[in-house]
């Protein structure tokens, strides 16, 4: 087994990090932390996984959530998905294997991956919203919202979600508050089989080696990690039974990146804009300097009065 | 002043004629020194400016939320949170508002035959050189190609505009499509705004145009200028004079 983080001390501590290790704001310049922290990764292990949603629980009790009573959607993915107060979720699948014939029920903890490279973080255009600290977690900062949900359109994952009562976007925060004072996340904390484990990425891609040769050697020939590098890759990532086919699993995209139409609007779009605007702009200065005025001459007056002045009035 | 589209008028050495299609209603001629002709009657320059309002209130809005850079323009209407909420009510102001202009105006920016010459004639236009252009209407072919790219930037901005209006519309859309109608919205609107600059340029670099849209009315002088063709057809419908005459 993964040892598990020890509790925390019974004194506070300082926190480990903050403003300071910023190496992304949404709409700012930042000046990159002369040292990094390590990176850190949540690693899922979906093999691992017994669909009991402790994880589920856990986010919501401690992020003091407050999900709608639901309804049964003939599933047992519940709520049927994420939402303000869900930042995790539960996916099941049920997928015949074509090649042992055998129903495999593929449950996927579904909630913010932490890219590298957030696409939620490039569309944002609200200053210091989204933050992304040098050890990898990427944060939602909710009086900087403006709840305009560009973050869902720049998100690969499909995971940010607006709230309909405070109108800011809310997702996984990976607990960084948790992470701050040297704890793992609370879906971490409460998964039984330590499914869930929580550490540096480093440490997380050697457990996930060692996970993967074990499925390996029990006939998952496929199983491997989804790490994607269309992303810059993620901080949380997963140890997938059939990692050829991660869209088996409740529709993880197989090779995720930020849309090509989103960079572009927040791209080319925006410069060639800004530019063209600008270029009317001073088109219309140039020409006046140039052309002048285009005056009506007193011969105009003349005229005008001679056509309508020969009528009766 | 009410008028009757299908009644021609009977005029000494005249045939009877239709009333051309860019006389508007409310446009007359009124002799005297200077000559003045009324453009735009209170209605339409009312609807004009509620229309002018909305257009730079969604341009500054949108702006700020277009690029990082201008960001601060949210301060003017609140902040942030209230920029987000009001902008695509601030839309869809407008699209009545220009909705109302455009049935006002539209049959008056059909193409007409001296478009093609005028705009084959772009360098005199630019140089001010109106004796080398043929007559026109009350509208020449650079108004009647604003009017026309309005229209067709409006219909697509609030389009595009409901589709990423996540408060009413989320559900309706799948985020693939959100992201079309994102690109497709800041492209149009930097179009509609490079338009507008072309527009307000014209009104300010043509003297004796602002008065259209403000007294609503030119001098007789500006007409024969700029929309002769418009002039002569005023002169010679009587029907187009103002009762009290």
């Amino acid at each position: 087994m993964f040892p598990a983080i020890p509790n925390p001390p019974v004194t506070p501590p300082a926190p480990k990090f903050g403003e300071a290790d910023l190496v992304r704001r949404s709409a700012s310049e930042v000046t990159p932390p002369a040292t990094r922290l390590t990176e850190v990764a949540k690693l899922i292990d979906v093999s691992k996984c017994i669909g009991c949603k402790a994880c589920q629980a856990a986010c919501i009790e401690w992020n003091n959530l407050h999900e709608e009573i639901g309804y049964n959607t003939g599933f047992y993915t519940n709520p049927p998905d994420l939402t303000e107060n869900s930042f995790t979720l539960m996916r099941f699948t049920e997928w015949v294997n074509p090649e042992t014939d055998n129903l495999e029920w593929l449950i996927r903890k579904d909630g913010c991956m932490h890219c590298a490279d957030p696409g939620c973080l490039k569309a944002c255009p609200s200053p210091g919203a989204i933050v992304q600290y040098s050890n990898g977690i990427v944060d939602f900062v909710h009086e900087n919202c403006i709840g305009c949900g560009y973050c869902i359109k720049g998100c690969p994952f499909n995971i940010p979600r607006i709230s309909k009562v405070d109108h800011t976007a809310y997702k996984c925060t990976l607990c960084s508050d948790r992470v701050a004072v040297g704890q793992g996340p609370a879906c971490q904390k409460a998964c039984p089989t330590q499914a869930i484990v929580f550490g540096t990425k480093d440490e997380m891609k050697d457990w996930a080696d060692f996970r993967i040769k074990d499925l390996k050697s029990r006939g998952y020939d496929n199983a491997g990690l989804y790490d994607p590098q269309g992303v810059g890759g993620t901080h949380v990532m997963y140890v997938l039974q059939h990692a050829d086919k991660p869209s088996l699993y409740a529709g993880l995209p197989d090779n995720p990146r930020i849309s090509p139409l989103v960079e572009t609007w927040k791209g080319v779009t925006k410069y060639v804009g800004l530019a063209a605007m600008g270029f009317a702009v001073a088109a219309g200065f140039v020409h006046h300097l140039i052309a002048g005025p285009n005056r009506v001459s007193p011969e105009d007056e003349a005229e005008a009065e001679k056509l309508a002045g020969g009528k009766p009035t | 002043m009410s008028r009757d589209r299908t009644r021609p008028i009977i005029m000494p050495n005249a045939v009877p004629a239709a009333v051309p299609a860019d006389v508007e209603p409310g446009d007359a001629v009124h002799p005297g020194k200077p000559v003045t002709v009324d453009r735009y009657s209170g209605a339409a320059r009312i609807n004009h400016w509620i229309t002018a309002v909305s257009l730079v209130l969604l341009a500054l809005s949108g702006m700020a939320l277009f690029t990082p850079k201008l960001f601060f323009l949210t301060g003017l209407f609140g902040g942030g949170q209230w920029t987000r909420a009001i902008h695509p009510w601030i839309g869809v102001v407008l699209f009545f508002s220009f909705m109302g202009l455009f049935f006002r105006f539209w049959r008056a920016n059909l193409p007409a035959r001296e478009d093609g010459v005028w705009v084959a004639r772009i360098s005199d236009v630019l140089g001010g050189h109106e004796e080398r252009l043929p007559e026109v209407g009350k509208y020449n072919a650079g108004q009647k190609a604003v009017f026309w790219s309005m229209s067709a930037l409006i219909l697509l901005l609030i389009t595009s505009g409901i589709v990423m209006w996540d408060q009413y519309f989320y559900s309706f859309t799948t985020i693939e499509q959100k992201r079309v109608a994102i690109l497709a919205h800041s492209i149009a609107a930097v179009v509609a705004i490079c338009v507008w600059i072309v527009h307000v340029y014209a009104a300010i670099w043509v003297r004796g145009t602002l008065s259209a849209m403000t007294r609503g009315h030119v001098t007789g002088g500006w007409a024969w200028r700029h929309h002769r063709k418009w002039l002569r057809e005023l002169v010679q419908k009587p029907g187009r004079r103002t009762p009290a005459e």
